[in-house]
């Protein structure tokens, strides 16, 4: 209940409601397993190691990963993307170098790769959109050179819903020699995502927006090289051997894992992985298309409502503005009516002044809404309109 | 009063609409931006000084009806104040709109911009309502600190 009325909760882009299955699998992990891993000699010890490390099976398996090598435990998207920036690109990136992204990024993977160019005086480029809010494939194909070294995308704008044509312009980046770096936080809880199938080297998720915990997330990164890789941070559990004169590190994935890891959220995603296989990945993907088109033609049919965004494909996002109501306005008066959207930049500034609006109101949704809440919507836009005037 | 009444009174809704002194000013002593990085809104504000009162106040921007209302009233009110009165009414507004205000402090004090007594309610909409205060703050920094690298420039606006 939000101000005494029933939650109508169409804010999943910006984290998912979490099942009872992941609660559960975490305070099993708590009140029966719970020990440090890879350390301790002792049972228990054992059982949260082999315990975290089936975790990192499932998210192979989940991912369709070749091994469970190339899966590595970080906290989330952000920091995912950070460490494919700095402990792959940094080292192989030189003045006349280029990064290419997009401009419909959330900041998390634009701003990385703008100060790692930064860092290596490469130059940092950005494609375009067109009006639609779809890539424009053409420009960005020209933007793709032989001095191109990374690609960095979004598979699903947080902003738009967009679905880019990821194996498309993985195959462009591939014969410029270039590596792809795909953000998969919003596709994971809505469509199979096969890092083999997409044809990505590198990819990052997090575990919230997913049905599991925070502060857990994945990078999928390719074993040969993730391999060649430098540690990112350094600490315990990520080396072989440290003397006074030198430091051998541990191969992947642990290399990249120092410290304690999130042990039980580790489980948690898994069991997210396994609730969302369990549901079925189709059955969810057709439930939210037909959410979504709902959403897209009830508000279309508002006069003064405009839809930002009309891409060619499109998951489980739908963005507006409200002519004469500023988005922040809205999302207040939704609010009081139990609806909860987000309303802003969404963390994508560059995007929103591709449009030339500051923000607009997201209304994104999961496999657990239903239509009476799209239609719930529709009235908090009129209740809008009456405290507006 | 339903808290949302309450949030968009209609002077509020009525500033947002037609805000008053929403232009720019050539000749500013002082001049400073105001963002929200939380939500990409931003105001300008200009501030023209008359020794230690305000000649003349103005803002430009994008915001929302709080902040926009907000900025209009703003300089509404302190038009002819100066700096310490200026001072003494933002701690005024700061605490009503955060909800710190006591309620022994009469509200008359605040003139029309008790209209954002709603504020208190709904704390994600308090930088909404402060952005454009803290933009002439920093105006009336600037312009303090032009008057000090100049300080026989004041003839200009001397009376």
């Amino acid at each position: 209940m939000v101000h005494g009325r029933p939650l109508v909760y169409l804010d999943n882009a910006a984290t998912s409601q979490k099942p009872r299955a992941v609660l559960e699998a975490m305070t099993r992990f708590y009140t029966g397993d719970n020990a440090n891993i890879h350390r301790g000699v002792h049972q228990l010890s054992e059982r949260a190691t082999e315990a975290y490390e089936a975790a990192r099976r499932r998210l192979q398996r989940f991912l369709g990963a070749e091994s469970p090598e190339e899966i590595v435990f970080v906290r989330g998207t952000t920091d995912g993307v950070n460490l494919v920036a700095q402990a792959f690109a940094r080292p192989r990136l030189s003045p006349g170098d280029e990064v290419l992204v997009t401009v419909m990024e959330h900041h998390s993977n634009f701003v990385p790769w703008q100060l790692v160019a930064e860092q290596t005086g490469a130059s940092f480029r950005v494609a375009p959109v067109d009006n639609s809010g779809d890539l424009d494939l053409e420009r960005l194909s020209r933007m793709v050179t032989s001095r191109t070294r990374v690609v960095a995308l979004t598979h699903v704008s947080n902003a738009l819903g967009t679905v880019n044509p990821v194996r498309r312009i993985a195959d462009l980046a591939h014969q410029a020699g270039a590596v792809v770096v795909l953000d998969a936080a919003q596709s994971v809880p809505h469509t199979r995502v096969d890092v083999r199938a997409l044809g990505c080297d590198f990819l990052a998720c997090s575990g919230h927006k997913m049905l599991g915990p925070t502060g857990i997330g994945v990078v999928y990164g390719r074993r040969d090289l993730l391999e060649s890789m430098p540690p990112y941070q350094a600490g315990g559990g990520m080396i072989e051997r440290v003397t006074a004169a030198r430091t051998t590190f541990a191969p992947p994935p642990g290399r990249f894992e120092a410290g304690t890891p999130p042990i039980a959220q580790a489980i948690g995603l898994a069991a997210a992985a396994d609730y969302l296989e369990d549901l079925g990945q189709e059955a969810v993907a057709a439930h939210e298309h037909q959410l979504v088109g709902l959403a897209v033609e009830a508000l279309g049919a508002i006069p003064g409502v405009r839809l930002v965004g009309t891409p060619r494909e499109r998951l489980a996002v739908v963005s507006f503005t409200i002519d004469g109501a500023h988005p922040h306005d809205v999302a207040t008066i939704l609010d009081q009516e139990g609806i909860a959207v987000r309303a802003g930049h969404h963390c994508t500034q560059p995007l929103m002044d591709h449009f030339g609006i500051p923000g607009t109101v997201r209304a994104s949704f999961s496999f657990y809404n239903l239509p009476e809440e799209i239609h719930a919507l529709v009235r908090g836009i009129a209740r809008v309109r009456e405290v507006l005037g | 009063m339903s808290d949302l009444s309450q949030l968009y009174q209609s002077v509020i809704l009525d500033h947002n609409r037609n805000p008053r002194n929403f232009r720019s000013l050539e000749e500013a002593d002082g001049r400073a931006d105001g963002y929200n990085p939380l939500c990409g809104d931003k105001v300008t504000v200009w501030v023209k000084l008359d020794g230690d009162q305000i000649a003349d106040v103005c803002f430009k921007g994008e915001g929302c009806a709080l902040s926009k209302a907000s900025a209009s009233l703003m300089t509404t009110a302190i038009k002819g104040k100066t700096r310490s009165e200026i001072e003494q009414l933002y701690s005024l507004f700061h605490e009503l709109v955060t909800g710190e205000l006591g309620a022994e402090v009469p509200r008359e004090q605040l003139g029309k911009l008790k209209v954002f007594s709603g504020v208190a309610e709904f704390p994600s909409r308090v930088k909404c309502a402060s952005m454009a205060w803290h933009a002439l703050q920093s105006a009336l920094k600037a312009s303090n600190k032009e008057t000090d690298l100049n300080p026989d420039g004041e003839s200009s606006n001397a009376v």
